[in-house]
């Protein structure tokens, strides 16, 4: 057939229809941009019907078609569709989609996207990172040829992906003599098929995509099927609404310390928020409020919400929270599961099967987690949905499982497609993703045993480990007390190690500089060493400038989190005095401009509000200092043998 | 317009992704039409900041209209600003004088950039690359791996799906992060009038011409056009159905250029 003898369509040209001035049909009010995928088995005609689609309404740009044409005429070839997407070279000599290929169109009534994903097995890959993305599906199925096996593998993907607007295609019925007796029987068995899985299709449409019939227009030859065109029906497909609808949640994607401001940033992905709303994050189940709405360019007057889902957003708290990425912010009333075990089915695209027992990184949102495979309930063949014994101990490759795991430390997560964001995750085998699942449900568990108790250490030391944490100016006097209390508690028989700021910054920190970020991530360090000593049993005294009160509180909730009795001290001298002590002429230097943002001179220090003991060295000996630090270390250590200095075990 | 807000949000999704997944991330910059795209989502996405340095690769062959919009922006914008050349090329006389497009182009931009990557040792490269300007960028990932030798190895690309990316790569490889990906051209003139983006003048009509894609001086023809506001190219782009690129000499020199300079290395 030739291109160019084409019988001509309707009018498609889109200014025509729309206002002088309007956008087009994707930017009308009330109007949306599809993205859609066409599945189906290989060969059943998907780049074809994608061409002819392009074709018929216009989408193609001038020259393309009449290059393709003239390539086809020189290789004694008819016009093929399927060359207007298929640009690469292999494609045109292998007769195969590739890789997954987005193609704008639109029509009078809206604009889509359309995501050619592969029917070549080796490429389900590509067909997944397709279709997650899609608001809808084409399933084509070849007349002559019906249901074959990457028809029901895709169904089964469809379905495990979430897509539930379904139109199946029914192609090349110029090849069965255009007879409904094919359609119907293709219709009935698919029907089947689909609905045990759950999904109930728009649609069963008999077309030729290769003479475009049921695609813009009816055909003649099938007066039979009195059913909508194919372009009817995908008008009519709503783009998947964002869940404003459901409770908030609030991806921590990033905190960015770029100035004052503590920025935390990320996604909503359900719900919307507000200034003033109040939140929790989770895991953890800090609380605070939203303060502002950061944007830019600055607006007057600020915004205040609400942001709905499926927009970016950037907020201050009320409160100086230690939140991080993979925290969860959500209503104080409707919060997401805070679990490390539960249910899930997966699906496997990588060539290296998922092994029970195995440890790997899992992905949900902004979070990331090991996960343990406990076990693999039964491998689904999505082919017949037949159950396999599950006994092999892996899921191979494109296969389909029930599995359950647990993640080392608590995650935040929705179940039962409430936030379906919040609900899925992607399993990493190296750089790249392995495979990815739904999670069905949480799994109770009692509290885990673990292998080595604390106690029975502090069986052997007679105490417990514990964190003495001191913050003050340089110069105040921290490492000389340390020191003295160090060996103050080494003479009492408990095991004690200083853990000094200058040591850390030549050897665990040294290469960080003194931004704000990189004294926080001095500091993460330094809280995670003090924290695994403490774990083995030391008193660790931690004597560290430690100027920001957010980068402190961070400490003691990553302490907490682990069981580390954990004391704030403020040693407390004034400026003037600790620039006259000056022991390591640092103030000198800072004054003279050779040490860049230093504290106490051109970066701040910010104290305590409530410290679990303050030292005033410039008032107080240091023998006294040291009998109040001794008895509230040993309050920590030993808090069967006496009360300490107020500190929150 | 929620279909722009939606690519404006899942855009800055990625150059947060990039900022967060990368120990020295950087961004490229044209001054084309997507590239202060580009920079604005970044500007938006880091609330005014732009925490990491903007790279032009400068061919020597820029529009001197171009330069100045540079050195402009710059200021306006405020970033850290790493311009590149090849000189080493330059020096042996290599230039679109001399030498064929398609090796000019390899020469003054793609080895430029490998030597700028290399010298700065960035590991992710922002980008503003859109699938619908060639039909090899269709394939294309949002982050889309580069092999230590720039080697685009489209036939294995790594699956990608629920806002999951491949965020790291091995010692002389980077990533390129391709937030862009999903616009096409009159999205991206419809978010530069919605947003106000400043541009250079060169994309408007004077004396019946304009440009509507900006490369080297030598290979970069201006199309016949009355369009003298965005909303004027807007309407003119609905119309149109020549591609964009093919004022761009190097694209049609020989069959698969593109395709070649792609694999290559080039953006």
């Amino acid at each position: 057939m030739s291109l160019l003898s084409e019988t001509a369509l309707p009018s498609q040209t889109p200014a025509e229809s729309l206002p002088a001035h309007g956008a087009p049909a994707a930017q009308r009010p009330g109007s949306d941009h599809l993205y859609l995928v066409v599945v189906g088995h290989v060969d059943h005609g998907k780049s074809t019907l994608i061409g002819r689609l392009l074709f018929d309404t216009h989408s193609v740009p001038d020259g393309k078609a009449e290059r393709i044409e003239a390539a086809c005429k020189a290789e004694g070839m008819e016009f093929e569709y399927a060359f207007l997407l298929d640009a690469l070279l292999e494609e045109q000599a292998q007769n195969i989609t590739m890789d997954t290929t987005r193609v704008p169109f639109h029509t009078e009534r809206r604009s889509f996207t359309i995501i050619d994903a592969p029917g070549h097995k080796e490429f389900l890959k590509n067909m997944i990172t397709g279709a997650a993305s899609a608001d809808a599906a084409v399933l084509l199925v070849d007349a002559q040829e019906g249901l074959r096996e990457q028809t029901r593998r895709h169904c089964f993907l469809l379905s495990l992906l979430g897509l539930r607007q379904i139109v199946v295609a029914v192609n090349k019925m110029d090849l069965v003599g255009y007879r409904p007796e094919v359609f119907d029987r293709i219709r009935a068995e698919l029907g089947e098929f689909l609905g045990r899985l759950g999904v109930e299709p728009a649609n069963f449409i008999p077309i030729s995509a290769k003479h475009g019939e049921g695609l813009l227009r009816h055909s003649d030859r099938m007066p039979w099927y009195r059913g909508p065109t194919l372009l009817e029906v995908l008008e009519k497909f709503r783009a998947n609404p964002p869940a404003s609808g459901g409770p908030l949640r609030f991806s921590v994607q990033d905190v960015y310390r770029f100035d004052a401001r503590r920025i935390i940033a990320g996604p909503v992905e359900s719900g919307r928020i507000s200034v003033g709303d109040p939140i929790e994050f989770v895991p953890g189940g800090k609380r605070s409020r939203v303060k502002s709405i950061e944007t830019w360019p600055p607006e007057n007057p600020p915004p205040r919400g609400p942001i709905g889902a499926g927009r970016q957003v950037a907020v201050t708290l009320e409160d100086e929270l230690f939140v991080e990425r993979g925290q969860v912010g959500a209503p104080l009333t409707d919060k997401p599961f805070e679990a490390r075990t539960f249910t899930a089915r997966v699906f496997w695209i990588h060539d290296k099967p998922l092994r029970s027992g195995e440890l790997i990184p899992l992905k949900l949102g902004t979070q990331q987690a090991e996960a343990r495979i406990l076990g693999i309930q039964r491998t689904l063949d999505a082919v017949t949905l037949e159950s396999g014994t599950g006994t092999t101990g892996e899921v191979k490759v494109h296969e389909v499982a029930e599995i359950r795991m647990r993640v080392r430390r608590p995650i935040a997560f929705d179940v039962g497609g409430k936030v379906p964001a919040l609900g899925r995750f992607v399993l990493m085998r190296g750089r790249r993703i392995g495979g990815g699942g739904v999670i069905d449900s949480v799994v109770e568990e009692p509290p885990e045993a673990r292998g080595v108790n604390p106690v029975s250490r502090s069986a052997i030391l007679g105490h417990r480990g514990c964190i003495v944490w001191m913050t003050g100016l340089s110069g105040a006097g921290k490492s000389t007390l340390a020191n003295a209390l160090e060996q103050r508690l080494l003479n009492s028989g408990i095991l004690s190690a200083v853990l000094d700021g200058d040591a850390l910054r030549t050897g665990l920190s040294r290469n960080l500089g003194f931004t704000a970020d990189d004294r926080s991530e001095n500091l993460r360090r330094a809280a995670e060493l003090a924290i695994h000593l403490a774990n083995a049993g030391v008193v660790v005294i931690a004597a560290l400038i430690s100027p920001f009160r957010v980068d402190r509180a961070m400490a003691a909730e990553r302490a907490k989190e682990r069981g580390v009795p954990f004391a704030e001290i403020f040693v407390n001298a004034p400026l003037a005095e600790c620039e006259r002590r000056d022991p390591k002429q640092l103030y000198k230097k800072a004054r003279e401009g050779m040490i860049p943002q230093f504290t106490g001179i051109d970066s701040p220090y910010e104290p305590p509000l409530a410290p679990d003991l303050e030292i005033r060295t410039d008032r107080e000996s240091v023998d006294d200092s040291i009998g109040k630090l001794a008895e509230l270390a040993l309050g920590l250590a030993r808090p069967s043998e006496q009360t300490g200095g107020g500190a929150d075990i | 317009m929620s279909h722009l807000s939606d690519l404006e949000s899942h855009s800055i999704y990625l150059i947060r992704e990039a900022f967060h997944g990368f120990e020295k991330p950087a961004m490229l910059w044209s001054m084309g039409k997507d590239s202060n795209v580009l920079l604005w989502l970044a500007k938006k996405a880091f609330c005014g900041r732009m925490p990491f340095p903007v790279v032009h690769i400068d061919t020597t062959y820029e529009f001197p209209e171009m330069i100045e919009f540079r050195n402009w922006a710059k200021e306006h914008y405020g970033f850290d600003l790493a311009v590149w050349t090849n000189l080493e090329a330059r020096a042996k006389g290599i230039g679109y004088e001399t030498t064929d497009p398609v090796t000019v182009t390899h020469e003054l931009k793609t080895v430029a950039l490998q030597q700028c990557l290399a010298a700065n040792k960035f590991d992710a490269l922002i980008t503003g690359i859109r699938r619908d300007e060639d039909s090899t960028r269709a394939k294309e990932r949002y982050f889309s791996p580069r092999n230590a030798e720039f080697e685009w190895d489209y036939k294995d690309q790594p699956p990608e799906f629920w806002n999951h990316f491949t965020t790291d790569s091995g010692p002389g490889e980077h990533v390129r992060v391709q937030p862009l990906l999903d616009w096409t051209e009159i999205d991206i003139w419809r978010y530069l009038e919605r947003e106000k983006v400043p541009l250079p003048g060169m994309y408007f009509s004077r004396n019946g011409q304009r440009y509507r894609s900006l490369g080297c001086m030598p290979i970069t023809k201006p199309v016949r056009s009355n369009a003298k506001t965005i909303a004027d190219i807007i309407e003119e782009l609905k119309i149109t159905r020549i591609s964009e690129r093919s004022g761009r000499a190097q694209d049609h020199h020989e069959r698969n250029a593109m395709q070649k300079l792609r694999a290559k290395g080039f953006m």
